[in-house]
């Protein structure tokens, strides 16, 4: 088929301004990971050119320095997070869906009604909150309020997939003596893993990257997550740069690669929430 | 029946036990805390009114904070709604291949999922005066006299925080609207075609029109997002220079836990409490007419 000039016109011109964007987004990413391998005298000589010699000492440095220990305990955190705030959220929206239950629309508003509340708004009293009940200063100081700030979300996310969940394979189970416990654990659950994955995926983005409750519920130097290492990182190594730059490339990596691998079920999640930060 | 709706509950009951303790009663203690003068330190109170109120409503630099924030939205709308609506049309139209559009379209998404105190540290390095990538682009094309200290010139830094979050969030946005236009029906557009209409016209009468309501949450999680604003400030300036990027995050944050004063702070906290909830209620409203 011929083209009309014009076609080829646009098309070159618009799929030029995406490549534009991809080098804008890429290469200040490649501008970190090459500087991320010099040496601080090289860095500051220039930080255009290429690494005379690969210093992959800079990123040991940096996992000596903290990053080991960070990484562990934001692994611990949104591991333990993500896993309460699925199983909670998930057997919150089955009841509401599924199950007779008293109050049950005044439940529903309740707990939807978490959606409009900002973790900013609660950072205060919420600190007072978790000193009073001796948590402040804990590896719970941030899981119990992750969980309670992604439940919402979760339950959001899956009530309406429940709500149109086909009724006979419950029926059928309940007939061959299947209790209701047992039906949304090997029945429900399962089914449902689109819905379950993205939920765990969009709240493992939100604890792994969270920050504002990290930094004020947390003292301890040993229970430090990630993004709070980093801050503190550069408030300490003001001078050792690279080893810096080395920590943000570690900090990022994990997420980076699960979406590359994964960007569909990423999508899926995080448009289904249409929620930021 | 009775027993088993009694049952029932117990599903629900841990959930909406911790969303009830750890959400609602500490905003909650927020009208209540901003009511009195208190430390962190010791128990001890003392009711002052509505003053916190009062003293916040003279101080210069809450109206700088409040300006920065609108002024952060109004940027983010700008750039990540209109931009990446414009963006997200001529990814989806005849255009763009599909395969590379889907590759376009997860390049363009990675830096929203990067952290922001890892990006707001990486651009904290692309705008550092001596090393830093953009005044060394600047030098290389010959603008010297454009290069600055970015983040340390008062008439610069917030400008220079603000174009980060549109290199940051610009592609999840554009990812948002790219999704609402795969679900429009393609027979609109056949129908159009038939008619001759070309590819602006079909986005001006077809694609816009029908992706309305997405376009209106965009640009209200765009607007919460920036009343929401702390790491990038909190890493990236303090606030500084001479509190010029204070935002209503960054000044709750120094009065509650700067200067101890948790009386004070939570009375920042109810504001931003109101503004952010208020501009909720207007998102579940439109999210609700999709």
């Amino acid at each position: 088929m011929r083209r009309k000039p014009s076609y080829v016109f646009n098309k070159i011109w618009i799929n030029g301004i995406f490549v534009m964007l991809m080098i804008l987004i890429i290469y200040p990413l490649t501008w970190m990971i090459m500087n991320s391998l010099k040496a601080n005298t090289e860095l500051f000589s220039s930080s255009f050119s290429f690494p005379k010699k690969l210093l992959f000492s800079n990123y040991a440095d940096a996992w000596r320095l903290g990053f080991a220990s960070f990484f562990f305990n934001s692994i611990l955190v949104t591991v333990v997070s993500v896993a309460a705030t699925v199983v909670l959220a998930a057997f919150c929206a089955y009841a509401l869906a599924r199950l007779k239950i008293r109050f049950r629309n005044a439940i529903l508003y309740l707990i939807m009604g978490g959606l409009l509340l900002s973790p900013q708004s609660a950072l205060i009293s919420l600190y007072r909150l978790l000193d009073a009940l001796n948590i402040y200063n804990t590896y719970f100081a941030m899981i119990i309020p992750y969980i309670a700030f992604r439940i919402p979300f979760g339950v959001f996310l899956m009530y309406g997939y429940f709500k149109d969940f086909p009724s006979d394979l419950e029926d059928a189970a309940r007939i061959d003596g299947c209790n209701t416990l047992g039906i949304l654990l090997r029945i429900v659950m399962p089914i449902s893993k689109p819905i379950i994955s993205a939920t765990a995926i969009v709240s493992a983005i939100f604890t792994w990257n969270e920050f504002i409750f990290a930094l004020v519920f947390i003292e301890n130097e040993n229970l430090i997550t990630i993004p709070v290492g980093l801050s503190r990182f550069k408030d300490a190594l003001l001078t050792n740069w690279t080893g810096m730059l080395a920590g943000i490339v570690i900090a990022s990596f994990p997420m980076v690669i699960a979406f590359l691998f994964m960007s569909k079920t990423f999508i899926r999640g995080l448009t289904a929430g249409s929620v930021k930060g | 029946m009775k027993s088993k709706a009694n049952f029932n509950i117990l599903f629900v009951i841990p959930a909406l036990l911790i969303v009830l303790v750890f959400m609602y009663f500490p905003i909650l203690m927020n009208f209540f805390n901003s009511l009195y003068r208190m430390t962190s330190y010791s128990n001890a109170r003392t009711f002052v009114g509505f003053q916190h109120y009062a003293k916040i409503s003279s101080d210069p630099i809450f109206y700088t904070a409040l300006k920065n924030n609108a002024l952060y939205a109004i940027f983010s709308v700008v750039f990540q709604v209109g931009f990446g609506m414009l963006l997200a049309i001529l990814l989806e139209g005849k255009f763009v291949g599909r395969k590379i559009g889907t590759f376009f379209r997860n390049v363009l998404f990675i830096p929203s999922i990067i952290s922001i105190p890892a990006v707001a540290l990486l651009w904290y390095f692309i705008y550092h005066p001596r090393i830093g990538l953009l005044n060394g682009i600047l030098a290389s094309i010959g603008l010297d006299s454009l290069k600055t200290a970015w983040l340390a010139n008062p008439n610069t830094a917030i400008y220079s925080v603000i174009m980060m979050s549109q290199w940051q969030y610009t592609g999840y946005i554009m990812v948002l609207l790219v999704v609402a236009i795969q679900k429009i029906p393609r027979e609109l557009y056949e129908s159009a075609e038939i008619d001759g209409a070309n590819e602006f016209r079909k986005a001006i009468h077809i694609t816009i029109p029908s992706i309305r309501s997405m376009i209106s949450v965009c640009t209200i999680i765009t607007v919460i997002g920036s009343f929401k604003l702390f790491s990038e400030i909190y890493i990236m300036t303090g606030g500084g220079p001479y509190n010029t990027t204070q935002v209503l995050g960054t000044y709750m944050y120094r009065s509650a836990f700067l200067f101890d004063e948790m009386g004070y702070g939570s009375a920042v906290a109810v504001i931003i409490f109101v503004i952010t909830f208020g501009l909720s209620l207007v998102q579940l409203k439109s999210f609700k007419s999709t």
